[in-house]
């Protein structure tokens, strides 16, 4: 399983070199959006209304932080179940979206809009919200406050580790790894 | 009788629920460390040290290990002989939640509405479960109990011809399909028997238990330790990523039932297995 260092958001088509299982080191500004985000998002798509953010070329995390102390960036900040945003996933894919950071399955249809779309889907380690909160820089509002931890942010990222679970090839880390361990 | 104040009982379930968020219990971290040691994965040992570093993290900040900081939940334990002054119980509950979750930076995960869903604010209201019990004492047993976990669980009416082959199965599909989604390693809670409600109940209740101790009686003890070698043979492994601790632990307790019935609830637990108490 190669590592790699890359920059997001994803510059030269980066992200068609990553396959399923490799090591992933993100640094630059990644969006933050969980479920509540998710659906507004794509009502105000089916409205013909544009999106608050650009979403090109861009990494989504989805992580409802806890609030910051005093003199901190941001709260404990992991990784939520991603199969939560599966029903938007695939139209903000059409929007350009190239990256998503969660935790667990993805549904069928995702992840063959991960492949059409050349995307890439990534696991970071969910419960490891004070650790992954040190790879985290800044963060700022940027959209739908009113959703309180499920508002948009824009966050800067240092080397935030994450795994590739689904390539745009078809990959499939979850299973190809569990695969190699199952006795029964 | 023995007195006990509202303010006091804020005060104790504050803390409860900040060193719940803050530090994990040292059967937990015990249980990574003999992990690392049994895990034939490289890459789930590499994640069981992460999941050390990060514990270690959240002490020394004062910081929730986990962003998910959950539903409140207690199970109290009232002895029948005390009094409680200055308000009701519930209230001096919600009223701790909402102080320490605020004064301890944590997240508000609460909707006031499963349909309209507005947040509250203030991670009220919480799930109380109270026990009569004899004595003056108050036990407050408190957990952050996150969504995640909390989603893949599942509870099953079997009839008594599926046996115990029948519960063994329900419990392991309940951890395949639940994958990485809940965050493995686990400490799965299981409840069997009782009727539609106690079952999950006993389930919840199972995972007060500390991590590393088995069941008192020694035929469930005994099915304990059957189940957490079935279990970590499905390969899951830490996080899904592949490997052969998939749980941490399994518990399991059982209830009088129904002769038609055989009620099996499957409460899964993230390795984030917040529980404190206090005794007062
Ligand atoms: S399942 Fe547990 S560890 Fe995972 S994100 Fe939820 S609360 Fe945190």
């Amino acid at each position: 399983m190669a590592q790699h260092y890359i920059r997001v958001p994803f510059e030269d088509g980066v992200e068609l070199e990553l396959r399923a299982g490799d090591q992933v080191f993100l640094t630059g500004t990644i969006f933050t959006a969980r479920d509540a985000a998710h659906k507004r998002m794509v009502e105000q798509l089916e409205k013909g209304e544009a999106l608050p953010i650009d979403l090109t070329n861009q990494a989504i995390y989805y992580v409802g932080p806890t609030p910051a102390k005093p003199g901190a960036v941001i709260g404990s900040a992991g990784p939520t179940t991603s199969s939560r945003m599966d029903k938007y996933t695939p139209r903000l894919l059409q929007e350009g979206l190239k990256g998503m950071i969660g935790k667990g399955y993805r549904s069928k249809k995702v992840i063959d809009s991960i492949a059409e779309n050349n995307a890439v889907y990534f696991a970071a380690i969910g419960g490891s919200g004070a650790l992954l909160a040190q790879k985290i820089k800044s963060s700022e509002l940027i959209a739908y406050e009113d959703l309180g931890t499920e508002a948009i942010r824009k966050i800067e990222v240092e080397n935030f580790p994450c795994i590739v679970v689904n390539d745009h090839k078809g990959g499939d880390w979850y299973k190809e790894s569990q695969a190699n361990f199952k006795q029964s | 009788m023995k007195q006990i104040t509202y303010e006091k009982i804020v005060e104790e379930v504050a803390r409860l629920c900040q060193e719940a968020n803050y530090d994990l219990g040292q059967d937990v971290i015990q249980a990574f460390e003999d992990s690392v040691k049994t895990e034939t994965s490289e890459a789930g040992k590499s994640i069981l040290n992460q999941l050390i570093d990060n514990a270690n993290i959240a002490t020394a900040n004062r910081v929730p290990m986990c962003q998910d900081t959950g539903v409140s939940v207690f199970i109290v334990k009232l002895g029948q002989d005390c009094h409680i002054t200055g308000g009701s119980l519930q209230d001096a509950i919600n009223e701790g939640v909402r102080t320490g979750y605020e004064e301890g930076y944590l997240r508000y995960s609460i909707v006031d509405d499963p349909i309209n869903r507005k947040n509250t604010g203030d991670n009220t209201p919480s799930v109380i479960h109270v026990e009569l019990v004899e004595g003056e004492d108050l036990e407050i047993q408190m957990t952050a109990k996150g969504g995640g976990a909390e989603n893949m669980s599942a509870l099953k009416m079997l009839t008594p011809s599926d046996g115990l082959e029948g519960v063994k199965e329900f419990i392991l599909n309940t951890v395949r399909e639940a994958g990485p989604n809940a965050c493995p390693p686990l400490v799965v809670g299981v409840g069997i028997g009782g009727n539609f409600e106690s079952c999950a109940y006993l389930a919840k209740k199972s995972l007060f238990r500390p991590v590393g101790e088995r069941h008192v009686q020694p035929d469930i003890a005994a099915l304990e330790e059957e189940m957490i070698i079935e279990i970590n043979k499905l390969g899951i492994g830490p996080q899904g990523m592949g490997g052969t601790t998939t749980a941490l632990d399994i518990k399991i307790e059982t209830a009088p039932c129904h002769i038609a019935a055989l009620p099996v609830a499957v409460n899964l637990n993230c390795h984030a297995s917040r529980h404190k108490h206090v005794r007062l």
